[in-house]
């Protein structure tokens, strides 16, 4: 650890942590399984390249019943505050209860933004403010966003929200405003720092782990191998939109 | 004939705006009154900052946005952290603080600070959600 925490240390506080935490990872577990994935960040001054595609996958049936923790996340993490008012509110993630009515088996699931490869909100955008970023995660440019909210309509999983009244304090790394569609955007400045979306850390922290962030076009990462290896379908695959967003257990 | 008075009528409004730029330096023309607490010097030149700073903001914002550039020499953020006010920790509020002063003197609207926060990243105390 020494050796290394003197080979970082002119790579700055964010490179030492990193390096720190990869090397108690690798020390912890056996070869090739890690305790925490560490997502590459990329430098600060590199443009997110289609090399990578950011997707998540989300088992059902460790999803809990009642558990609200990953909703509770995103909103903390981006400024969403609910004003008791939940048809206006912004919601950018949400719990979703799937019943069979024949049997009355309930299943529980998280559904946001799918970041879909080919997304319909991006397609019918007048004015170029929903656009895809090269490593897959699909975006509203609010300085573009003219609030028309045809997005809102094209997408097959209600995901977009608008905001309907001025706001204030917002986070510094989230800013929104009235007038603007928004999304779920797998927590970009996170996963641009290399760590993962806050949904996923809070379900990791309440010990469900039924979700998993990860790259899609790593073969080595996790999710691309569980994604080999495991069954996993799209919501509304009929669409052929190839979502980011994966789903096991519906 | 026309054309040559107004011409002239031109050049007599250079003079006089010659003029006032003089009287601007022998300080009878009032400055915007901001107050700068710290940070010894800006990322370029002051007039620099002055004609381009919204340039500057606007090609980062897009490479930002766009492209996941998240490089903090043009960064708003970094404008905030280090322009903001200790009196209330924002860019605005008053005609004394760095952003607000100088774009009501210029008056110029100021859009950023309707989805960007106005606040500093001070010690992690910045204030989550919005009021309603």
């Amino acid at each position: 650890m020494s050796e290394k925490e003197q080979e970082s240390g002119k790579a700055g506080r964010r490179g030492f942590i990193g390096a720190s935490i990869a090397g108690l990872a690798t020390l912890a577990l056996a070869p090739g399984v890690r305790l925490i994935e560490i997502g590459n960040a990329r430098p600060a001054d590199e443009a997110a390249s289609s090399t990578h595609r950011w997707g998540m996958l989300i088992d059902t049936n460790k999803c809990a019943k009642g558990c609200n923790a990953c909703a509770t996340a995103c909103n903390l993490e981006n400024g969403l505050v609910q004003t008791g008012r939940p048809r206006t509110d912004a919601q950018w993630i949400r719990k979703v209860e799937l019943r069979d009515k024949r049997t009355g088996a309930t299943q529980q699931m998280p559904l946001m933004c799918q970041h879909c490869e080919h997304p319909p909100c991006v397609d019918v955008c007048p004015t170029g403010a929903s656009f895809k970023r090269a490593d897959g995660i699909v975006l509203v440019d609010r300085h573009i966003c003219i609030g028309c909210r045809y997005c809102m309509m094209a997408c097959p999983y209600k995901a977009r929200s608008f905001v309907h009244e001025p706001l204030t304090e917002q986070k510094p790394d989230v800013p929104r405003g009235k007038g603007c569609v928004e999304s779920c955007t797998l927590c970009v400045h996170r996963v641009d720092r290399g760590e993962t979306p806050a949904c996923v850390e809070a379900c990791a922290a309440e010990g469900h782990k039924a979700l998993l962030f990860g790259d899609l076009k790593d073969a080595n990462s996790e999710i691309a191998k569980r994604l080999k290896t495991e069954a996993s379908t799209e919501l509304r695959a009929n669409l052929q939109l190839n979502t980011g967003v994966r789903y096991q257990g519906i | 004939m026309s054309a040559r008075i107004v011409r002239m009528g031109l050049a007599a409004l250079l003079v006089a705006a010659a003029a006032a730029a003089t009287a601007a330096d022998a300080g009878r023309t009032p400055r915007p009154a901001i107050v700068v607490e710290q940070g010894e010097k800006c990322v370029a030149p002051a007039e620099e900052m002055r004609r381009e700073h919204m340039n500057m903001l606007k090609h980062h914002r897009d490479r930002t946005v766009h492209e996941g550039i998240r490089t903090t020499q043009h960064s708003l953020k970094g404008c905030v952290d280090c322009h903001a006010s200790k009196k209330n920790g924002a860019v605005i509020g008053t005609s004394e603080h760095f952003c607000q002063g100088c774009h009501e003197y210029a008056s110029v609207k100021l859009d950023c600070w309707e989805c960007h926060t106005p606040k500093a990243r001070n010690d992690g105390k910045v204030a989550s959600g919005n009021k309603p």
